[in-house]
């Protein structure tokens, strides 16, 4: 049996082989989906561990990508420093909007958040002179990797690539080392005590446990990181749009979350690879994407609730057991 | 008016027009956030698919016209059949599969009328094309009427009657008849109505059936104001999601009080702040979710 650490070891060290073996066009896709797999997972360290479904993830996203496209083109801030700024002011709106969306239980905590993401669009939409209002930001400046290619010249295998691969390399660095920092939390007794949350709020409120300020500091930590995917997917789409914040995103994206299979932390990353790959499958055939989409989602509502990883999982089980009884 | 001095308006023939607009929006709205407050109410689900039931209202209604004219009253039966044709609708997915979803979690009943958003979304794609479409106001009512100085066409104030008329007789139905009677019991507690003897289940469907036919009825009707277009649906279940919210989730005469507020908001938030007209309403809402969490009169959830 191979542990899950030298799994994502593997899965990470072959990554870095798209550009090289892949077309242009195959390091676009993972580009794509590293980025969500972020996004998503953030996502389900509320969804799936702590059990508060919400309909407005994609403020976060906007607000980091909003943070990161307006520090590197307005204000020239390199990207060392406007990448993590992402992430810190999307996690500050999400310790404000969270503050009171935590008070609220089900749907009306589903529809608080919907509605701060709706004041964050609304903003982005129509604030034009900081914004760039409906029109959005286009042409963020990808990071300078000068440094890159200076030291090309000491190590033969960095050289060659172009920015948007370099960007790629640096995105899966990034994206790599949050999924780490999140498997972390969501280890740690912290994340035990969310999923205790989920399980029973009433039982961890009676052993003494504040579930407001542990569902309040998951909202921010989901926060923080689905800003820093934001900021990531800002500069990969070559610009910044209000449609990242607007509710339709965060549904996408809890429809990644479910069909990889919420409550296991690979499963939204899986999500995200299968849906963008079949996204690009679908369109080349037909236009109506959606309407897949929608087909598979009933699919996956009626006959796979777990999602692929659930699937996977109930499947290993079974032959498992039908091993031991062999 | 000592308001209108202090915002230095200078028409209130302006105001009042926009008054007047405000109104019919609302009423529009009212129509199509009642049916969601009434699946909320009964069957504690938002029903995202809502909108796309009134989008598919507005075609059905265009297509009806394209096929037997608007004249001589046909206007009015097309937006009459194609609400109709928008019930069955409903009624069929609530029966086959909504059905399946009741008793699992919350999040994959929402999930599930999101995916009917996405399939029906495409399907009118499919059957209309992405070309805007338009219905011209129904022969008898093209004029306007001049009032206070500004002009109001004939439609609007139609819509202006209908929509409390409908809200009374809506009202009235569930006051007074048994139909009503179970449905405002099963708001209350479906254990007990079904353990009483009530098919639920029949219910459930006959609510789904009447909420389908509010929401197609209004998008019928909205087509000779509001130009057909892909993405309707998604923009109105919004705003229906605010009325609802502010009035207070299943809550009758909350919705259409929540519909008046945000009628006028957006009216006169047009006026004086134009560039945050949207944002007002979102954050109206949001305050009322921090205040009020079950709506202005709506009653706390337990």
């Amino acid at each position: 049996m191979i542990s899950g650490r030298l799994w994502a070891l593997v899965i990470l060290a072959s990554a870095f082989f798209v550009p090289a073996a892949g077309s242009r066009y195959y390091t676009f896709l993972a580009n794509d989906v590293v980025i969500w797999a972020l996004f998503a997972t953030s996502l389900n360290l509320l969804v799936g561990f702590t059990g508060l479904v919400s309909f407005g993830h994609a403020a976060y996203f906007g607000i980091g990508a909003y943070t990161t496209g307006i520090l590197m083109k307005t204000a020239g801030v390199p990207f060392l420093l406007a990448f993590p700024a992402a992430g810190l002011v999307a996690g500050l709106f999400a310790l404000v909007f969270g503050f009171f969306c935590v008070r609220l239980t089900r749907i009306y905590f589903a529809m608080l958040t919907l509605a701060f993401a709706q004041i964050v669009w609304a903003i982005c939409f129509k604030w034009n002179e900081v914004t760039g209002g409906e029109q959005g930001m286009p042409e963020i400046p990808y990071p300078s990797f000068d440094g890159v290619e200076r030291m090309a010249a000491w190590l033969p295998f960095l050289g060659g690539y172009k920015t948007s691969e370099y960007f790629y390399f640096l995105t899966l660095v990034l994206v790599a080392a949050c999924l780490w920092l999140l498997s972390r939390i969501v280890g740690s007794p912290f994340g035990r005590m969310l999923t205790t949350i989920r399980e029973n709020p009433e039982r961890a409120e009676f052993i003494g446990v504040n579930v407001r300020r542990y569902e309040l500091a998951a909202f921010v930590v989901a926060g923080a990181f689905a800003g820093l995917a934001g900021g990531l997917f800002g500069i990969f789409n070559r610009g910044v749009f209000p449609d990242f914040a607007y509710w339709t995103k965060s549904s996408e994206v809890l429809i990644m979350t479910l069909l990889g299979g919420m409550g296991t932390f690979i499963g939204p990353s899986l999500g995200a690879l299968v849906l963008i790959w079949l996204n690009q499958q679908i369109v080349s055939y037909t236009q109506y994407w959606p309407l897949v989409l929608g087909l598979i989602l009933i699919v996956l509502l009626f006959v796979f609730p777990g999602g692929i990883a659930g699937a996977v999982e109930s499947a290993a089980r079974r032959l498992r057991r039908s091993n031991q009884v062999a | 008016m000592p308001l209108s001095a202090l915002l230095l308006v200078p028409d209130l023939s302006f105001v009042f027009a926009q008054s007047v607009s405000g109104l019919t929006a609302a009423m529009f709205l009212f129509l199509i956030a009642s049916g969601l407050s009434l699946i909320f109410g009964v069957l504690r689900v938002l029903n995202f698919a809502h909108g796309t039931f009134y989008m598919l209202g507005a075609y059905g209604a265009y297509q009806f016209v394209q096929w037997t004219g608007a004249g001589g009253g046909r206007f009015w039966l097309a937006a009459l059949a194609a609400a109709l044709g928008v019930a069955v609708l409903g009624g069929i997915v609530e029966r086959f599969l909504f059905q399946r979803l009741y008793g699992k979690e919350e999040l994959y009943q929402l999930l599930f009328t999101y995916a009917l958003v996405l399939v029906l979304g495409d399907a009118a794609k499919i059957i209309w094309g992405t070309q805007q479409k338009s219905l011209s106001r129904p022969p008898g009512l093209t004029g306007a009427l001049s009032l206070f100085g500004a002009t109001i066409p004939y439609y609007n104030l139609f819509v202006i009657l209908l929509g409390p008329a409908i809200a009374l007789g809506f009202w009235l139905a569930l006051q007074r008849t048994r139909a009503g009677r179970f449905i405002r019991a099963a708001a209350l507690d479906r254990e007990t109505l079904g353990a009483l003897g009530v098919n639920v289940r029949a219910l459930y469907t006959g609510v789904f059936v009447l909420a389908s036919f509010l929401g197609g009825l209004g998008g019928a009707l909205i087509t000779p104001m509001r130009a057909i277009v892909p993405g309707m649906d998604t923009e109105v279940i919004v705003e229906a999601f605010v009325v609802v919210v502010i009035g207070g989730l299943g809550s009758f005469w909350g919705t259409f009080l929540g519909a008046l507020i945000y009628g006028q908001v957006l009216s006169f938030g047009i006026l004086f702040f134009p560039r945050f007209s949207i944002f007002s309403i979102f954050a109206l809402m949001a305050a009322v979710l921090i205040i009020r969490p079950w709506g202005l009169l709506g009653r706390p959830l337990k």
